[in-house]
């Protein structure tokens, strides 16, 4: 879903794609990422997100890793680097806190082709993802 | 055909060939498990060389003669159990020595022979020992299984419990540090999602208590005969407001009665969760059949709606614990992933299975079939060996 950013009067505000299945902290990471000056795109699966950034060149994208398909992080953020390889992704997930057992194995190889350049624990304070973000745009 | 590694200890040449030779074609059946087990046989003549051999080959059986040259068969009994509990070992001792027979099952061992033994008793005392060892082995991986299985649904139980604590504390948050600045309908709507999230959160719970009254066995099951068409009424009852705010019909076709022998409270658990889900995953406008009927045998129900429908790869997946179908057309609608899991689990217990037949956008078909006269003892305090009936909390 393409929203009109609320932040539109700073032309060098940087745009966050933001992908998450959990409508409501899609909802309060945009409204705080908006606070802190960002222009923000949400897409609440990983379909919708693959549609948005067929117009769409972000700055930065934040994905959950679990949505529709239990790697739907990790193939976003694929498609994502094909298209567009400077753009550094953020990938959360509440899976690496909870269920190590069958995650540890995946990242393990799925990091040699996935490539994102944060992997954050969910859940996660606003500020931590902002630091995050600061940073790889910083390095970008 | 596995075959076991017994290691026979004797200083006698005659003693450990004759054993040999007894064991060489001798096989044992446990039916349990449907196994054929052989035996292969290692030989030691002193107790330092069975303890040497035994710590490089880890036999499943030891025959252990008591009197050896060098350190005693209870010497070796000692040490070696010191350092593995992974062989039973059989004590052979001189028939006049009842005591040291003794000594010996009190240290550890798991029989004995009295010597001079036929090798009718040999193969009998070889026979039990191979059926416990196998037995044994067997309860303990099922026990490891019933761990990982338990360890994986309390793992995604904690997330789905964090997962709306953490929406509900970010809505805190915003409103408590004006993040939103001061507009009173955009804290109005965090308020409702932060509601609606609690909301979800209790289902949850209650249908983790459903599951685990169910699985934990302790609950005595009360059979009655129970009319499931009254059931299946007061179901339809309950859902009534919902179901009227998006105009959605509930049809029960047959007005019964249907009596079955069955658990109340189980039985009502079955039938909500289904009318429930076919209310909750309908199109607005839409309709619910509720069919009950069945012959002296079984009693068959069917829950049909016209919603949103699944793909067989979807449906195929549907009743295993936290599974939810994540879609677009899904994404706005509270569930806990539990309560088909927990309708299979039930329709079990009475002998019976769920079945779902589904045609994205058209609807879906939801049929369980029951025993009519099941019996309450077979409870699922009885389901041995299944890790994914024992596996709740």
């Amino acid at each position: 879903m393409n929203e009109k950013a609320t932040t539109d009067n700073n032309a060098n505000a940087k745009t966050v794609l933001i992908v998450d299945d959990d409508i409501d902290f899609l909802a309060q990471q945009k409204l705080q990422l908006e606070a802190a000056g960002f222009k923000v795109v949400s897409a609440e699966s990983q379909t919708q997100a693959q549609k948005v950034i067929e117009d769409l060149h972000p700055d930065i994208a934040v994905l959950d890793l679990m949505m529709e398909h239990c790697d739907g992080g990790f193939a976003l953020c694929y498609k994502i680097k094909k298209m567009y390889p400077d753009v550094p992704v953020i990938i959360v997930t509440g899976v690496t806190s909870e269920t190590s057992l069958s995650f540890d194995a995946a990242t393990a190889e799925e990091r040699s082709w996935v490539k994102a350049d944060a992997l954050l624990p969910k859940p996660i304070r606003f500020e931590q993802l902002k630091r995050e973000i600061d940073r790889l745009l910083e390095e970008a | 055909m596995d075959a076991l590694k017994v290691l026979m200890v004797d200083d006698e040449p005659g003693m450990r060939s004759g054993v040999a030779r007894a064991l060489s074609n001798f096989t044992v059946t446990v039916p349990e498990l449907d196994e054929v087990l052989s035996f292969e046989i290692d030989q030691a003549e002193t107790g330092e060389a069975a303890l040497e051999m035994a710590a490089a080959s880890r036999p499943d059986l030891m025959l252990l003669d008591h009197k050896l040259p060098g350190i005693s068969g209870l010497d070796v009994l000692e040490r070696y159990q010191a350092e593995s509990d992974e062989t039973l070992i059989i004590m052979i001792t001189a028939y006049a020595s009842l005591e040291t027979a003794v000594t010996a099952t009190k240290r550890g061992a798991y029989d004995f022979l009295a010597k001079p033994f036929t090798p009718g008793e040999l193969k009998s005392a070889v026979a039990k020992a191979a059926r416990h060892l196998v037995l044994q082995r067997q309860a303990r991986m099922l026990a490891e299984e019933k761990r990982q299985v338990r360890f994986q649904f309390i793992s995604v139980l904690s997330h789905e419990l964090k997962a709306p604590l953490g929406a509900i504390e970010g809505y805190l948050r915003i409103v408590r540090d004006h993040t939103a600045g001061v507009d009173q309908a955009a804290q109005d709507h965090m308020i409702d999602r932060s509601l609606i999230r609690l909301e979800g959160m209790r289902k949850l719970i209650f249908d983790l208590l459903d599951l685990t009254r169910i699985e934990s066995g302790q609950k005595r099951r009360q059979f009655a005969d129970i009319d499931l068409c009254e059931i299946a009424k007061e179901a339809v009852e309950a859902l009534s407001i919902e179901a009227a705010g998006r105009q959605i019909t509930i049809e029960l076709v047959n007005n019964g009665p249907c009596i079955m022998a069955g658990d109340q409270g189980e039985l009502e658990i079955i039938l909500n969760n289904l009318v429930s889900n076919a209310v909750k995953y309908n199109r607005d406008g839409g309709r619910v059949t509720i069919d009950i009927g069945g012959d002296d045998e079984t009693v068959k129900l069917r829950v049909t709606d016209t919603g949103i429908g699944m793909t067989a790869e979807e449906s195929d997946r549907l009743f295993h614990d936290f599974v939810r179908i994540k879609n677009e057309k899904t994404r706005k609608i509270l569930g806990s992933g539990l309560g088909l899991s927990t309708v299979r689990k039930l329709a079990r217990l009475y002998a019976g299975n769920v079945t779902a037949q589904s045609e994205p956008d058209t609807g879906s078909t939801f049929t369980v079939e029951l025993e009519r006269h099941s019996n309450p003892e077979v409870s699922s305090g009885d389901s041995k060996g299944n890790p994914e009936l024992v596996a709740g909390i």
